[in-house]
């Protein structure tokens, strides 16, 4: 198996509002290997975009990446990594590709200044090479014309465009690992496709491990090798892409697998998951998602259940592992309960 | 009518295959569009206003009939009014007005245009870092603003003025400009408040972009529109000012003639030698138009809404 490229052990990235202490991120466990793709899902508010962000430590005040975590990147712990130290990681070893290529491009720079930017921030290329690494760069991502291209500002190119250059400027210093913070889900659906098969091909030329955070399982599917959940600022289940898809262990993995429509079968109403993702500051007792699942017993509001291992290299953070029977009778969730007895009241 | 946008899109759906065969382009209409975008006439005329007043001021040695403090004739042509010799007539000490007007306009001006770049660079500096930096270090230098705020500024003005008697011009222009900076760094910190947290600043700090880089290249080329026009509108006011403070005896002093000395001068006998106030008024005041138009046609031409957009927004 390939060697590890980033461990991330224990992270906790809290929050300090005003409405109290927002547990973001709440001890997130996982690791990247060279040349992977894992993909990161959930829904919003569940905690992926924080974790992201917290790898290359760019959360902001109020929100602090909490002592005890550990991410190590190449050897080095990056929690604890010097600013100085940090910046010549960003960029250069660790990449990042944001979900609005719209917002992630400075509007008064041509697009071939950015990308060449990023080439003089990490090395002593002249302006002249940094300008011709740029438009190289533009070519490989798919850019047709691109000398001419680089001399365009991001308002006269569309929203695939964009996030061609985006991705240019993430890969342009080759680096290990790149993170796309939902990279499609701005993008129209063609585009989308093309925009994955991009960072697909990219990735098998450069060897670069890709960590792919997204709220569409369709787009997991097809890209990643094994895939993390998330919920409540925690990993619920983590298993290779087949095994997740074939025999999801975790009730909210389960949720999510049913709400995607499927080619060829009817429906009259898309199936969703009751409720919504609790606020950060407040998480449920016991198991997170408890009170949005339909198999949801009293051991769940209790106990807060461990990561279960259920197969080989498949864990997941449901107490089902011990009592699978239970799975043969599933019941309205909390929420809905709930709700309709606020009904019956009123 | 968003038509006719994106050039690219069709370029776009060739996917990435498309540019390893090395196709050439379509030729893509956006940049020439970019290219023809017009500039409304009201920035036109203003600059071309702009221009011509501060090419009479460079000129004024060679424009001027007489030296602007030469007493031609004290007694026969004191008072005179507009004639063929003196366009402008000629003041109480027998001065042509004319002369002194075209060397006015260099003292008006320059005192104007230097102080406000002046109050612009400060102001801008000031409000970068207090927005830039946030916390502690924000909230200590806006309370320092609001007590600076707090005094009306011709007080100000009048009091540091009166240590100088009479006023270099050169310190007039330096307490003018450090004396108007303050509304310019509010503007400027709430601006850099508002950029800070766009995408790019987060997205350029994710590529490794120093604190320096990112203040110089994604701070502050995005904040300038704002300080652009303001600093435009800023010039028509000091000239004002300065008028105002040499008629309260510590600006431009005599025999160094501003408009705003030759105004009231002219202005404690209006009735019987009207043209002495008249023409300085006249000259403030167009120049005054002219800066603002400027400005306000300026803040049209760079509302990013229409850079962005092209055609797409009236």
């Amino acid at each position: 198996m390939a060697d590890v490229l980033l461990e991330i052990a224990n992270l906790h990235t809290f929050f300090y509002g005003d409405a109290g202490v927002s547990h973001a991120v709440d001890g997130v466990t996982f690791s990247v290997r060279s040349g992977e793709t894992i993909g990161l899902v959930g829904e919003s508010g569940s905690g992926k975009s924080v974790t992201a962000l917290s790898i290359l430590r760019l959360v902001r005040p109020p929100g602090r990446i909490e002592p005890g975590s550990r991410m190590l990147f190449e050897g080095r712990d990056l929690v604890a990594l010097p600013e100085r130290e940090l910046r010549a990681i960003r960029g250069a070893r660790i990449a990042m590709v944001f979900q609005e290529p719209m917002t992630a491009l400075n509007p008064v720079f041509t697009v071939g200044e950015q990308i060449a930017e990023v080439v003089r921030i990490h090395s002593k290329a002249s302006r002249r090479e940094a300008w011709q690494r740029a438009v190289e760069m533009l070519q490989i991502v798919g850019i047709p014309a691109p000398a001419q291209r680089a001399k365009e500002y991001p308002h006269q190119m569309s929203g695939g465009m964009r996030q061609r250059v985006v991705i240019a400027m993430a890969l342009v210093m080759n680096p290990a690992l790149v993170i796309a913070d939902e990279p499609t889900t701005a993008l129209d659906v063609t585009i989308q496709a093309q925009i994955l098969e991009l960072l697909q091909q990219l990735q098998g030329r450069f060897g670069t491990s890709i960590l792919l955070i997204t709220h569409d399982l369709g787009v997991v599917a097809e890209t990643v090798s094994r895939v993390l959940v998330m919920y409540g600022g925690e990993i619920v289940e983590e298993a290779p892409v087949r095994t997740l898809f074939a025999d999801a262990h975790h009730p909210y993995t389960e949720g999510l697998l049913a709400a995607m429509p499927k080619l060829g079968e009817h429906r009259d109403r898309l199936r969703t998951i009751p409720g919504t993702v609790p606020p950060p500051t407040s998480w449920p007792t016991g198991c997170r998602f408890h009170d949005r699942c339909p198999y949801a017993w009293e051991r769940c509001a209790l106990e807060h259940p461990p990561l279960y291992q259920i197969g080989d290299r498949h864990v997941s953070r449901c107490h089902l592992a011990e009592e699978p029977e239970r799975r043969q009778h599933p019941h309205e969730p909390l929420v809905v309960q709930r709700a309709a007895q606020a009904g019956s009241k009123a | 009518m968003p038509l006719l946008t994106h050039a690219s899109a069709p370029a776009d759906a060739l996917g990435p295959l498309a540019s390893a065969s090395g196709r050439p382009a379509p030729s893509d209409p956006s940049v020439t569009a970019r290219k023809r975008r017009r500039w409304p006439s009201a920035l036109w005329w203003s600059l071309a206003l702009i221009t011509l007043l501060c090419s009479i001021a460079l000129l004024a040695p060679a424009l001027a009939p007489y030296a602007p403090n030469e007493q031609l004739d004290i007694i026969r042509l004191k008072s005179q009014p507009p004639s063929l010799a003196h366009p402008l007539g000629t003041d109480q000490y027998s001065r042509d007005l004319l002369s002194r007007m075209l060397f006015g306009a260099r003292i008006s001006l320059s005192v104007a245009m230097i102080a406000v770049c002046l109050s612009a660079t400060i102001g801008t500096a000031y409000g970068l870092l207090a927005g830039y930096i946030g916390g502690v270090v924000d909230a200590v230098m806006m309370r320092v603003l609001d007590a600076f705020l707090a005094i009306p500024r011709v007080l100000l003005l009048i009091a540091l003025l009166a240590m100088w008697s009479p006023v270099p011009l050169p310190m007039l222009i330096v307490i003018i400009g450090c004396t108007g900076w303050f509304e310019v760094s509010r503007l400027v910190r709430a601006e850099v408040l508002a950029v800070k947290q766009r995408d790019y600043i987060l997205a350029a700090r994710a590529l490794g972009a120093p604190n320096a880089r990112l203040l110089g290249r994604h701070v502050l080329p995005n904040i300038l529109n704002p300080v652009l026009v303001a600093a435009a509108l800023g010039v028509g006011n000091v000239i004002i000012l300065e008028a105002g403070l040499s008629y309260l005896g510590v600006g431009a002093h005599a025999p160094t003639a501003s408009w705003g000395s030759i105004f009231f001068d002219g202005s404690e006998a209006f009735q019987s030698t009207w043209w002495i106030a008249l023409f300085p008024g006249l000259a403030i005041v167009m120049t005054v138009l002219a800066f603002n138009a400027f400005g306000t046609a300026l803040r049209d031409t760079l509302d990013p809404h229409q850079l962005a957009g092209g055609s797409t927004r009236r």
